[in-house]
């Protein structure tokens, strides 16, 4: 059964019953909304059927969860140059089954997003295909080769609404300094993929007992926290916005708290991966479970759990990392690293509220109005009046057994294959306009 | 007229890991068998008459190979050899289209290795025929590790309650992993010493002591297994040179007299003289039983194909 994609019309419409989770309002309550084209018109708990006015279509959710679109900001859609395993189109599809509908898009493309006409080009393409609302990352350095800071000013003019370099460590301190600094002039934010390179160097997972006994090449986890830590004194030195990606140790998240506390502009994020499997799933050279950073120990999985209950780690981002059978199909030093995370997004953080560690609004707003806050995103993660209708409808509880190969996704590629998990997708909305409808 | 193959319920040999004391006795006591056939007259047997064995090897090896393509060829079996350079393909989409290559010309057996761990079985995953592996990258090396077995059980009777030092390289040698996780099922007590940045992190874990001190290490040791420096393996300074190497963690005569009177040496070959073992030491007719570790290296084989092959035979073949 593949979900069809569809446009319904739009015009004016009323989602009542609903349990209504507003991340901005920090309330979870039953009510409703009203949608008039593409536009939020009303929305709380006064409406209720009898409250509809007249000229509405009606829909009864019956109970069922009504949120913000997902805000997911750090994906690779691996086009231009990488077609054969997710496109612009392809991506959106699968976002919008996974409840997405904004995407911050890495720069890591061929070419590589580190001008405005790759920044335009981005943006045009998305507009085109109709589906998630798509934002590109601008590159740090030209080519994301590390030496020379692009311009990032004026790629932020044309809409790059953040940097990095990709899968790449910004490695050079006098490069981190230099981009931190200067942007603070338009408030830009730097996006650090926190890996001390030549410590991981060759390395293909995480270091540790398995790896020895598989006879893999092992990176320590403190290769993160010492590139955190040398990070937060650039931060301190300069004052710029950095944020740390999908960070995966215990270590990280203790320096990362222990800054905030001390007031440093640092932020982070943290993928599924991370807080839903460890190190044990690459067992037996499974390679779709060879990711970077790799997974880790399970101390180091429960650390991350709690850096996102008190609230350290920030957001929760898919790190989509589209990847062909090829890439995957290889002893495991040589496969590529990276899972697709479009669809099991939405499940998998809910597993944190499953499992009684946070409340079902506080992973919402991990997954909306933060990430769309950090990247100064106006009108997404929010379901306030007047913003565009950019919502999920899901069913919190609903068993499944996640199978990639149901994914609508190009890449296959997922570390949760077979995994039992709970919470489904009954409905995407961008603008007003159904851009999935489950068992259609 | 082998043993009853039920009594080895496995389809391939991968790795010491999974197995049993009773397989690993098994293998080693029809080892035993070959090793006597192997110095009578009559060395040939037609036991796998009619059988193809490839022997597919991505990394150069001599000794390895030949052991296996003269093992085989006692044993009466057709042999194909294919060394494939690693640096003129591309080696991971040729790993998986050469394995189903030669699936599609209904091999009994293929013998197989690789620079990458884990390439074997991934391997595996695609054929069916008996694979053995000849080692994959610093993962396992299982058919030495049995001839390691095999030649200590000659000498000291059994396998149990042995000190066995496993010095040099850990961290990039295949042969140490195998060599663990045998001598620990079977009951003897392995050490490793080496340089700490030859010291693979959390292996204690595997059940090992560790020494960085020589002469610390080899006290009272049955057994004294020297291991190669991987050279080529090493991104990075691991040890600060070869000569300095040689100095504290190079088996002499002086280190040696930590270990007990009749304690044997043994190395998986090929050997670097000068670097970690002296070759007064090397050569030493009383404790030295390195070449018989390659003449066992060809019984053991014979043993593991014999197996192998029988079993898939029963299997009917299934394509």
């Amino acid at each position: 059964m593949t979900p069809a994609i569809r446009a319904k019309g739009t015009g004016k419409k009323a989602f009542i019953n609903a349990r209504l989770l507003d991340p901005v309002a920090q309330t979870d309550e039953m009510g409703g909304i009203l949608i008039e084209d593409a536009t939020i018109v009303k929305s709380g708990s006064t409406v209720t059927r009898e409250s509809v006015p007249g000229g509405f279509e009606i829909i009864d959710l019956g109970g069922a969860c009504l949120a913000p679109g997902l805000v997911d900001m750090r994906a690779q859609l691996r086009e231009p140059g990488f077609e054969h395993q997710e496109t612009i189109e392809t991506a959106g599809k699968s976002a919008a089954i996974g409840g997405i509908t904004t995407i911050i898009a890495l720069p890591n493309t061929d070419p590589v997003i580190d001008d405005v006409a790759g920044v335009e080009f981005i943006a045009r393409r998305a507009r085109k295909v109709g589906l998630a609302k798509v934002f590109a990352y601008g590159a740090v350095s030209k080519g994301i080769e590390g030496k020379e800071i692009t311009e990032m000013g004026l790629l932020h003019q044309a809409g790059a609404v953040a940097f990095c370099d990709g899968i790449n460590t910004i490695a050079s301190a006098r490069l981190l300094r230099q981009a931190l600094s200067y942007s603070t002039f338009f408030d830009g934010m730097i996006v650090q993929h926190p890996e001390e390179p030549e410590l991981s160097k060759g390395a293909s997972m995480n270091s540790g007992e398995l790896a020895t006994r598989l006879g893999l090449t092992g990176v320590s986890p403190l290769a993160e926290v010492m590139q955190i830590e040398r990070d937060l004194r650039l931060v301190e030195m300069t004052g710029g916005r950095l944020h740390f990606a999908h960070i995966s140790t215990g270590e990280s998240v203790e320096v990362i708290r222990k800054a905030k506390k001390r007031g440093l502009k640092v932020t982070c994020d943290t993928a599924p991966f991370y807080f839903a499997l460890n190190e044990n799933s690459v067992s037996d050279y499974r390679t779709f479970a060879k990711l970077s950073p790799p997974l880790r120990s399970e101390d180091d999985r429960q650390a991350i759990v709690a850096g996102l209950a008190d609230g350290t780690i920030d957001a929760i981002a898919s790190d989509h990392n589209p990847q062909d059978v090829d890439s995957k199909r290889l002893p495991f030093a040589q496969a590529a690293a990276g899972g697709v995370g479009f669809e099991t997004l939405l499940p998998i953080s809910l597993e944190l509220y499953h499992n009684g560690h946070m409340s079902l609004l506080d992973v919402i707003t991990k997954l909306t109005r933060v990430p769309a806050e950090l990247v100064r995103i106006k009108g997404a993660g929010t379901i306030a009046e007047g913003t565009p209708a950019d919502i999920v409808i899901f069913d919190p509880d609903r068993p499944w057994k996640i199978d990639p190969y149901q994914f609508t996704s190009k890449s296959k590629n997922s570390p949760f294959d077979g995994r039992m998990t709970q919470g489904r997708v009954l409905r995407t909305l961008i603008d007003g306009r159904e851009v999935f409808t489950e068992g259609n | 007229m082998g043993p009853a193959a039920d009594d080895y319920p496995h389809p391939h040999l991968l790795g010491i890991e999974g197995l049993t004391p009773g397989e690993i006795t098994l293998i080693l006591d029809r080892a035993q068998h070959y090793a006597e056939k192997n110095r009578s007259a009559d060395k040939t047997s037609n036991i796998l008459a009619g059988a193809t064995v490839v022997n597919l090897f991505y990394e150069n090896s001599t000794r390895t190979l030949t052991s296996f393509e003269l093992a085989a060829k006692r044993l009466g079996a057709a042999v194909i050899n294919m060394t494939v350079g690693t640096s003129s393909v591309k080696k991971g989409e040729t790993l998986i289209d050469t394995a189903m290559t030669l699936n599609a010309m209904n091999p009994d057996a293929l013998v197989v290795r690789h620079a990458d761990s884990g390439a074997v079985k991934l391997l595996s995953e695609k054929v069916n025929c008996a694979v053995l592996n000849a080692g994959d990258g610093r993962h396992e090396h299982p058919t030495q590790a049995l001839l390691d077995a095999l030649t200590i059980r000659r000498h000291k009777g059994r396998l149990h309650r042995l000190n066995v030092a496993i010095c040099g390289d850990i961290a990039h040698s295949r042969v140490a992993r195998s060599n663990i996780l045998l001598l620990n099922t079977m009951g003897s007590r392995v050490r490793l010493v080496a340089p700490p940045t030859l010291i693979p992190s959390k292996i204690e874990r595997m059940g090992v002591e560790i020494f960085h001190d020589m002469e610390e290490g080899l006290k009272d040791c049955d057994i004294v297994m020297m291991l190669r420096l991987q050279l080529e393996r090493m991104e990075g300074s691991f040890i600060p040179s070869v000569r300095e190497y040689f100095h504290f963690h190079g088996l002499d005569r002086a280190k040696l007299a930590n270990a007990k009177p009749d304690a044997l040496i043994m190395h998986p070959g090929p050997m670097n003289r000068g670097v970690e073992i002296d070759s007064e030491v090397a050569d030493d007719v009383e404790r030295s039983v390195i070449r018989e570790q390659v003449e066992m290296g060809v019984a053991v084989r014979m043993a593991a194909l014999e197996l192998l092959v029988q079993n898939h035979r029963k299997m009917g073949g299934m394509a």
